[in-house]
């Protein structure tokens, strides 16, 4: 599953992917015409619309594909780079880049690329890039307030908007295919050697109109996540797929006994985890379950992880989640936490305890909540979660 | 002066090449592209190297100048845009494109187009600072990866250029 930096590409490996991605990104560009100001400048004045050509196509191509893979689970969404949102700064640096744009005809990216096909004109631009960097860069105490103002942090556009992301998605293609229509219209009329005369209408008709088809099937298309947590949670699932229960009397057993070979996963909330938790458990959300960082963990067969919640409902859904996804040797904590409380921990309501007819049972019983009481108060003064934070991936710029 | 080159590539097929080079990016690295971070890493390297004292007191810059920090030059948009540039060059070299010349609308002067490009190109990287990105980094990978960041950066740039045009037509048209 990608991304695979930091594991198993190491940053020096990275550093040369990254000169090969800046390869393509270089010729593709320079293959578009983006070496061209004035093919650049083009889309502000009508006579040529190549620069939103390309530029939503590559928006929509790539969006698509990271939804394609996010679904098919070769992608772990949440490890990779979401450019974080600083709202005003972004609207004013927006605002500013716009004016560089008509003034200098070239952006930063496509800048470097004329300069290196020999435009004169671009090096005067890329020239400009270093004046502007070190003038921000040097005034930085006037605008540092203002440059770290309205920090919002890595929201989705569609969850601003209040939109499905399928929808969305639909909603941008269907926009994307209007905009190069309509903008062709625009480019045959200001410009007669413009570049959409060459297209041929039939085809181009057909392609949109297969595109847009394309596009609605991202509607359709629920992410991995819901849909396995749905699957998961179905009657008709747990009913046709067996799961296998650890008994709180094995738990117990084990836990006192310190085995290695085994990891307690508390899928309760935060909440009710800081109120209690069993000694040496990590507490995760199940919809936590699906990050890549948590697959060395899960992956690890000869370990049993025995899924625990204070409902033992969701140490179910969580088990066939995880089973799902494709992790063995998995266990549910049988009656859920509640139950192992008042079997093992509970010291005055022996009720449960009476019941059983074996005084060795009793008596094991008895041992294990002094064991097990005693690791949890020992629990208490040292932090109790791994390290819980993704490893994000930084980027941006 | 007033010269485009009709033999690139078709622009909804350049566009889906640079959408799947930016979703290998993604999908490999987990970053997208980016340009003006580079520039960003190489000034602060200059500074550090030119000015240390100062770089070292700057609000900016001081944080880059910590002995345990790499280099700024280490950095994975430094490498990317020098692929860039050979890539560019590649292009340009087997499509027959390499000359030294400038481009701009037809009733501008040389020295007036270097003066405006050069002006273009401060503006962009004060703005690309603000906006922590410019219009491949913020803008396309953001879009990409459906962050608001993306599309805002986006609408701001594309916005403003449309709406100041008209008083630079002369430039272009």
């Amino acid at each position: 599953m990608g991304p695979f930096v930091p594991d198993p590409i190491s940053p020096e490996l990275n550093f040369v992917i990254a000169l090969i991605i800046g390869i393509a990104f270089g010729f593709v560009l320079e293959q578009a015409g983006f070496s061209s100001s004035r093919k650049l400048a083009g889309v502000f004045y009508g006579y040529d619309f190549t620069v939103l050509r390309v530029f939503f196509s590559a928006a929509v191509t790539a969006m698509g594909g990271i939804m394609l893979l996010n679904f098919f689970g070769l992608l772990d969404t949440e490890a990779i780079y979401i450019n974080p949102l600083w709202l005003w700064p972004a609207i004013v640096g927006g605002a500013i880049m716009g004016v560089g744009f008509i003034l200098g005809g070239y952006c930063p990216g496509t800048s470097i690329c004329a300069a290196a096909i020999g435009k004169i004109d671009a090096l005067f631009f890329v020239g400009g890039l270093f004046i502007g960097v070190l003038f921000f860069a040097e005034m930085f105490p006037a605008w540092e307030r203002f440059h770290e103002s309205s920090a919002l942090g890595p929201v989705k556009v569609y969850d601003s908007l209040g939109l499905p992301a399928g929808w969305f998605a639909f909603a941008l293609i269907v926009v994307a295919v209007s905009a190069f229509a309509v903008t062709s219209r625009i480019e045959k009329r200001v410009n007669r050697q413009a570049p959409a005369n060459n297209f041929r209408f039939r085809k181009h008709l057909t392609v949109a109109v297969v595109t847009i088809f394309a596009g609605a099937v991202f509607i359709s298309l629920p992410d991995r996540k819901s849909r396995t947590i749905a699957m998961a949670s179905s009657l008709e699932h747990l009913e046709a797929c067996e799961t296998s229960y650890m008994s709180s009397d094995e738990l117990a057993f084990r836990i006192v006994d310190k085995d290695p070979s085994m990891q307690i996963v508390d899928v309760s909330d935060s909440l009710a985890y800081n109120q209690f938790s069993l000694p040496g458990s990590v507490n995760l959300q199940i919809h936590e379950l699906f990050s890549k960082e948590w697959n060395t963990l899960f992956a690890r067969r000869h370990v049993r992880k025995i899924l625990v919640a204070e409902n033992e409902q969701d140490a179910v859904i969580a088990y066939h989640v995880l089973d799902e996804i494709g992790y063995r040797n998995l266990s549910v904590l049988e009656g859920g936490l509640p139950h192992f409380r008042s079997l093992i921990l509970n010291r005055e309501g022996a009720v449960l305890r009476q019941d059983s007819v074996n005084s060795v049972v009793r008596e094991f019983r008895q041992e294990a909540g002094t064991a097990i009481h005693a690791m949890i108060e020992a629990q208490r003064d040292r932090p109790k979660e791994p390290d819980k934070k993704p490893r994000k991936i930084t980027g941006g710029c | 002066m007033n010269q485009v080159s009709t033999k690139y590539m078709n622009p909804y097929l350049a566009g889906f090449l640079l959408g799947a080079v930016l979703l290998v990016s993604i999908f490999v690295t987990g970053r997208g592209l980016g340009a003006s971070g580079a520039i960003k890493d190489t000034v602060i390297a200059v500074v550090g190297k030119v000015a240390p004292d100062h770089a070292a007191e700057s609000p900016y810059y001081g944080p880059y100048m910590n002995a345990e920090r790499e280099n700024p030059m280490k950095s994975w948009l430094v490498f990317e845009l020098a692929g860039v540039l050979i890539g560019a060059f590649l292009s340009g070299l087997v499509s027959d494109r390499l000359s030294f010349k400038s481009e701009g609308g037809p009733f501008i002067a040389n020295k007036t187009r270097w003066a405006f490009a050069a002006a273009g190109g401060a503006l962009f990287g004060i703005g690309a600072q603000f906006a922590r990105g410019c219009t491949s980094g913020a803008a396309l990978s953001g879009m990409a990866v459906l962050s608001s960041a993306g599309f805002i950066t986006m609408l701001a740039i594309f916005g403003t250029g449309y709406a100041v045009a008209y008083l630079f037509r002369r430039l272009w048209i």
